[in-house]
């Protein structure tokens, strides 16, 4: 494998939001929405983030873009720590976000031109001119006819809007795209051209991507590296065919169980994971998984902290004594 | 083999068609739509958003948003009871006791200003003559029997206090509460988590089979559909394009819309990064369909001029395995 330059990587990242109550709506405890997360993405790469609703994934890619403040922790772009409360200029070009809903993610007053435009305008990058020109460039990348430009959102099917998504993204000529559940909303037929779409840019354009997707094949298609998280902290991340093939945290092999195979006859040995999808807020002490299954060794968890132990090449779990056997 | 299952078959619809009123005029949700359940059996609606399932399931319910939405043409037979000819009171009797319903969202079903346990106890009120004391046991049994730990105390808690996965559990627990014979289930776990998906669909199969009842499960997930359905429809703009076995349409699909549909989703066992293969285009709208074959726009193929002017008949090209037989769409 070649070793490719770091584009972003995340120290011990923590974003601890206040949790509210009482009469005077003080400070009652604390929702550990993403709890110390660390991990790296290096360029051209596909780095997938599983786990299930609640855990933190959006969270953590909005952290990423700066749209929350991290209570703790440090992010490094490109090798330099970022200061949360200065994000550069130079960063904010270089980090775009494309986001779940098609629908409610573009402004509906606007036409497409216009909303391709306006990343330029604020960054003050290029005339008028030159801007119709990206535009209809930006256009023709993701395969929408160059006539786009002068209707609105509202005109487009859900795929034709998630492109729209995507070159606004695009317009800044950013290194990395943050991808939170970019096909999610759309059928499977217009899904396939979507994921058609961005395998193509990566291609072409050598972008890195951080995408979230709770469609465990959909992320593993086109992912390098999955990461998986679980109550605000990465259980399990490693090369995308090894964390498949291989599960190592009791969590990963439970989620991957849960997929629904699309073949009648495929023998399927599932994992019930009982109860629910546990709250971040006071979340229990310990392994957070283990609490959830009822596992006998969990009481051992409470005391440990718990760290990343390497289970293979650039495979990591963290380790704890219920839900890792090595 | 056919005939049999005609007659053992406990809802069957036949040639049902729908039309909205909007501003673009009358528009056709469904155009002749026909199947059947047998007693027992997991019927799986599989199609992309908006070509008809739900509007399929209301239509069975008779609860189709009026004055908007009409059925025009067609039969709907509950055993033998012809559905659309009941009255009001007579179709209200039959919802929640010989069908019940769970949806994609449960806090639309539920009523977030009362008590869970009082809301199952109504279901028993209403269809068994109990009172209200036996009511509450019995719903309170429900709760247990959906799998929700501590059943008394959780009885007296407010649908918001709950879990989406813990809602749908009691959503369940109200359409199954009168062991109804036909369970509509319109994208029961859309909404919910793969792990918690894994759950209910576990439980509702299990109720299924103690209760004997048979399931109109709708779903865009074909990896749903592989896992629970016995049949499969698969729905085109407002019409059954395939029908067959579950094992059958899987293994050996027809029609090019049911291929591309399986061919374009990224599998477990797929080649990374591979091109996934597309549907090109998108979902007609209902204010543009054709009369001949609807997927003729999007099929890639050349059409003749009567596949796009007559509907393609519905022909059995094997036992069991119909086809909307449009030459081209059909061939292989
Ligand atoms: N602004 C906020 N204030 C307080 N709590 C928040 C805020 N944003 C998110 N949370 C909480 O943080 C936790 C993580 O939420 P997040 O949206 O990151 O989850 P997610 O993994 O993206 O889930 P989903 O798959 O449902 O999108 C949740 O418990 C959520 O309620
Ligand atoms: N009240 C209404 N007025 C007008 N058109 C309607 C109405 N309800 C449904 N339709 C139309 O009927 C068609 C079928 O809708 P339906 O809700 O059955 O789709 P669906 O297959 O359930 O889709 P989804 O997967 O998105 O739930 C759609 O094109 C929809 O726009
Ligand atoms: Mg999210
Ligand atoms: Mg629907």
């Amino acid at each position: 494998m070649k070793q490719e330059k770091e584009v972003l990587k995340l120290d011990q990242l923590c974003v601890h939001f206040p949790v509210r109550g009482g009469v005077f709506r003080r400070a009652i405890g604390s929702c550990r929405a993403v709890d110390g997360v660390s991990l790296s993405i290096k360029r051209g790469q596909t780095f997938g983030l599983v786990g299930e609703s609640g855990c933190g994934k959006s969270t953590l890619a909005k952290s990423i873009v700066g749209l929350v403040t991290p209570t703790s922790g440090s992010i490094f772009f490109q090798g330099n720590e970022l200061n949360s409360n200065l994000l550069t200029p130079e960063y904010r070009k270089s980090v775009q976000m494309v986001f779940q809903d098609p629908f409610e993610s573009l402004n509906a007053r606007m036409t497409v031109g216009a909303i391709l435009e306006e990343p330029l305008v604020i960054h003050r990058l290029c005339g008028k001119h030159e801007r119709s020109k990206r535009v209809a460039k930006l256009l023709k990348q993701v395969g929408l006819p160059e006539s786009a430009a002068k209707r609105y959102p509202f005109e487009f099917s859900g795929g034709q809007r998630q492109r729209i998504g995507v070159a606004r993204a695009l317009a800044l000529e950013p290194e990395l795209l943050v991808l939170d559940e970019p096909v999610s909303a759309l059928d499977v037929s217009v899904q396939s051209q979507v994921l058609n779409l961005l395998m193509d840019l990566q291609d072409q354009l050598g972008l890195t991507y951080f995408l979230i997707a709770h469609d465990l094949a959909v992320v593993r298609h086109i992912s390098d590296v999955i990461a998986v998280m679980y109550l605000g902290k990465i259980v399990e991340v490693g090369p995308a065919k090894d964390i498949y093939a291989n599960p190592v945290h009791a969590y990963t092999k439970a989620l991957l169980s849960s997929i629904p195979i699309p073949d009648p006859s495929a023998k399927k040995k599932r994992i019930l994971i009982p109860g629910d999808v546990p709250s971040p807020i006071n979340p229990p002490k310990g392994c957070a998984f283990g609490n959830r299954m009822n596992s006998p060794n969990y009481l051992t968890s409470v005391d440990q902290e718990l760290k990343m132990e390497k289970v293979g090449a650039g495979h990591w779990v963290l380790a704890c004594p219920c839900c890792v056997h090595l | 083999m056919r005939d049999k299952q005609d007659s053992q078959a406990l809802l069957k619809v036949r040639d049902l068609s729908v039309s909205f009123t909007t501003d673009e005029g009358e528009v056709e949700a469904l155009d002749r739509v026909s199947f059947d359940i047998a007693r027992g059996e997991i019927l799986g609606l599989v199609g992309e958003s908006g070509c008809g399932k739900s509007v399929s399931a209301f239509s069975v319910m008779r609860l189709l948003p009026r004055p908007m939405g009409r059925i025009t043409n067609g039969k709907i037979l509950l055993d033998t009871k012809d559905l659309l000819t009941l009255t009001k009171e007579e179709i209200r009797k039959i919802r929640g006791k010989e069908i019940g319903m769970i949806f994609q969202e449960p806090m639309n079903a539920l009523n977030p200003v009362k008590k869970i346990g009082e809301q199952i106890a109504e279901v028993f009120l209403l269809h068994q003559g109990v009172s209200h004391r036996q009511a509450l046991d019995l719903a309170i049994g429900m709760l247990d029997e959906v799998g929700i730990s501590d059943p008394a105390n959780r009885a007296l808690e407010y649908p918001h206090q709950l879990s989406g996965g813990m809602r749908q559990r009691v959503v369940i627990a109200m359409a199954l509460a009168c062991k109804p014979k036909l369970i509509i289930a319109d994208e029961p776990t859309t909404a919910l988590d793969v792990t918690v998906q894994a759950q209910i669909l576990d439980l509702l199969q299990n109720l299924q089979k103690k209760n004997g009842s048979s399931i109109l499960l709708i779903t865009h997930d074909l990896g749903v559909i592989a896992e629970n359905c016995d049949q499969v429809c698969v729905m085109y703009a407002g019409r059954i394009v395939e029908r067959a076995s579950v094992q059958t349409l899987f293994k050996n699909p027809i029609h090019a819309y049911t291929r591309g549909l399986m061919a374009s989703i990224p599998r477990m066992d797929g080649i990374p990064k591979n091109k996934l293969m597309t549907i090109p285009g998108i979902v007609p709208a209902l204010s543009q369909l054709d009369q001949g074959c609807r997927f003729a726009p999007r099929s890639g193929l050349s059409h003749p001029v009567n596949s796009l002017q007559r509907r393609p008949p519905f022909k059995e090209v094997a036992s069991g395995h119909w086809v909307e037989a449009c030459p081209v769409c059909t061939k292989i």
